[in-house]
């Protein structure tokens, strides 16, 4: 498949089975949001060495928030329901509570209630109000700005992690810029993130390691300057590979993510240097979801 | 299929318990055995059809006309469906209700919503004592739910509340929200004495400064961020509490009652 110059490879990313939430973070204007749903949504790229992974997925005009000031929703990911809890309370406890004018609120109705603020709350030191409002349970803090008002909890609800594209790039320039104009497409859609910075990766990794250490190490099939001394996937132009990692709620919401990143990846074109898609897998025998590059583009 | 409809009729000397007249009990049942239900009336028992006329079928949307002061246990411990009083409503009304909604025309008497679990329970007119109370020597009042008062409310509203909340628009009386546990009471008229007496946590949220004894202390002014979603909680009713002019989310803040824990609140517009 060629669209617009650029070879769609047959091939497929392999994903796999997360758990995800969603939380609402408000402030007093979506600068303060914005801050603190980065401060929360820091550091969590991978689940290998993170813990979870972690995005903002849009932001929220004052009438879409429950308290209506303006808010961020970000999206938190991880390999287990234990670990998700865990990651949301400490980064909430860390990130958003110490936030100024902040307050915090379940971004997902259903699933599997986790704790939100439910423990944050002893912060208060017996101080702490509950509100239960509507059939939710707030909590109010009371802080040095004020009070921060929390929701007690949010859903946990099945996911998917690991959706995945490589662009395939003449120069490094032309590899980011493709990768940008992806990301911007992307972020359109709902109910996904791109937890790498800025939605981009640029050291995709393979399964494993010459270092018995090492679980995961640089993929060097992908690797533009190993193109002579391993056993490469690159064409001789290729100077530049980079990936965009996706996780959504489910495999359609990845499909719709892929779907408009690959198409705005294309829409550059070869004129702009773009050669190739291609997408990583361990063969298909690793994750249960795959996502066929050739399909979704069909 | 109309509402199952108890129009009594004539005035009783002796009060009547309807506490048999609710949703989950009369269902299934057709008119004759809910015609052969004995209510307790005064020292003794009489057929529902001796007191009542009978119209209707559904049994999950029940309308007592021509009410009145007498008729005590209105839907007590009711678990889903309608009540609908027309007329005036003696005691107990809605006590340990579960579930469902309730609305009483004019008037309701004492211990109104005592111990209501959850539910709706809207008095177009006033209520007498202990609205949304603990009966005498239980330790809790209402666990949760919603009381709607359009009206004034007599003394001790609130006594022992545990959850759920209280909305009045017209004035309180002494003691509202005396020995209150948690939950939020709120009135837009007047109160009286004693506000908030030995109250150790909840919600006292007033449209016009009170009388407050010694042993509340005053907090400061504040923007309180979970007001603007209690408001918007209201937007269902049938009520002033539901008019976004009635919103607001700055409050003079009193604590107390400090001869208790102390972790109670008045929050007063300004």
């Amino acid at each position: 498949m060629i669209i617009n110059g650029v070879t769609i490879d047959k091939t497929f990313a392999e994903a796999f089975p997360m758990k995800a939430t969603r939380a609402i973070i408000t402030a007093q204007n979506e600068k303060w949001a914005m801050i603190s749903a980065q401060a929360m949504t820091g550091f969590a790229t991978s689940v290998i060495a993170c813990g979870c992974e972690a995005g903002i997925e849009r932001v929220l005009s004052p009438d879409e928030t429950p308290d209506g000031r303006p808010g961020v929703a970000i999206m938190i990911y991880a390999i287990g329901g234990k670990g998700l809890a865990k990651q949301l309370e400490t980064r909430a406890g860390q990130c958003v509570l110490t936030s100024p004018t902040s307050a915090l609120f379940a971004g997902i109705e259903g699933g599997k209630p986790i704790p939100l603020g439910k423990n944050l709350r002893y912060f208060g030191d017996g101080f702490q109000i509950a509100k239960k409002i509507g059939g939710k349970r707030y909590w109010r803090v009371p802080v040095m700005d004020g009070e921060f008002l929390t929701e007690a909890t949010t859903g946990m609800v099945d996911a998917v992690g690991g959706g995945n594209f490589l662009v395939l790039a003449e120069s490094q320039p032309q590899a980011l810029a493709a990768c940008e104009a992806a990301i911007e497409e992307m972020r359109k859609i709902p109910n996904v993130i791109m937890p790498f910075p800025g939605g981009v990766v640029r050291s995709g990794s393979k399964v494993g390691s010459k270092y018995a250490s090492l679980g995961a190490s640089t993929n060097d099939a992908f690797c533009p300057t190993l193109k002579g001394v391993t056993k490469t996937d690159l064409s001789p132009e290729i100077e530049s590979v980079m990936e965009i990692v996706i996780d959504g709620l489910s495999k359609e919401d990845i499909d719709k993510a892929m779907r408009v990143g690959i198409q705005a990846v294309c829409d550059l074109g070869a004129a702009n240097g773009i050669k190739r898609i291609s997408a990583g897998n361990y063969g298909g025998k690793l994750g249960p979801f795959h996502f066929h590059l050739q399909e979704i583009m069909a | 299929m109309s509402a199952l409809t108890f129009t009594l009729k004539q005035p009783t000397d002796q009060r009547i318990d309807m506490s048999p007249l609710v949703c989950q009990k009369l269902q299934g049942l057709d008119v004759d055995a809910i015609a052969a239900i004995e209510l307790q009336n005064g020292k003794s028992r009489r057929r529902v059809d001796e007191l009542f006329y009978i119209t209707g079928m559904n049994t999950q949307e029940i309308i007592i006309a021509y009410s009145n002061n007498k008729l005590d246990f209105i839907g007590k411990e009711l678990d889903g469906g309608s009540i609908s009083v027309q007329g005036d409503a003696g005691a107990y009304l809605g006590m340990q209700m579960k579930s469902g909604t309730i609305n009483v025309s004019g008037d309701a008497g004492l211990y109104a919503g005592c111990e209501m679990k959850n539910g709706l329970l809207q008095i177009e007119g006033d209520a007498g004592d202990f609205l949304g109370g603990a009966l005498p020597g239980n330790k809790q009042g209402m666990k949760g739910g919603t009381v709607l008062v359009k009206g004034n409310v007599g003394q001790r509203a609130g006594d022992h509340m545990r959850r759920g909340q209280i909305l009045i628009e017209g004035n309180a009386g002494d003691y509202c929200g005396s020995r209150m546990l948690a939950g939020t009471i709120a009135v837009m008229g007047n109160t009286g004495r004693y506000l908030g007496y030995a109250m150790r946590r909840g919600t006292l949220l007033l449209w016009n400064q009170p009388q407050l004894s010694a042993t509340f202390n005053d907090c400061g002014s504040h923007t309180l961020a979970f007001l603007p979603i209690l408001f918007a909680s209201f937007k269902s009713f049938n009520s002033r509490f539901a008019d976004s002019g009635a919103a607001f989310n700055r409050v003079q803040r009193y604590g107390g009652d400090m001869a208790e824990t102390g972790r109670g609140e008045v929050l007063v517009r300004i």
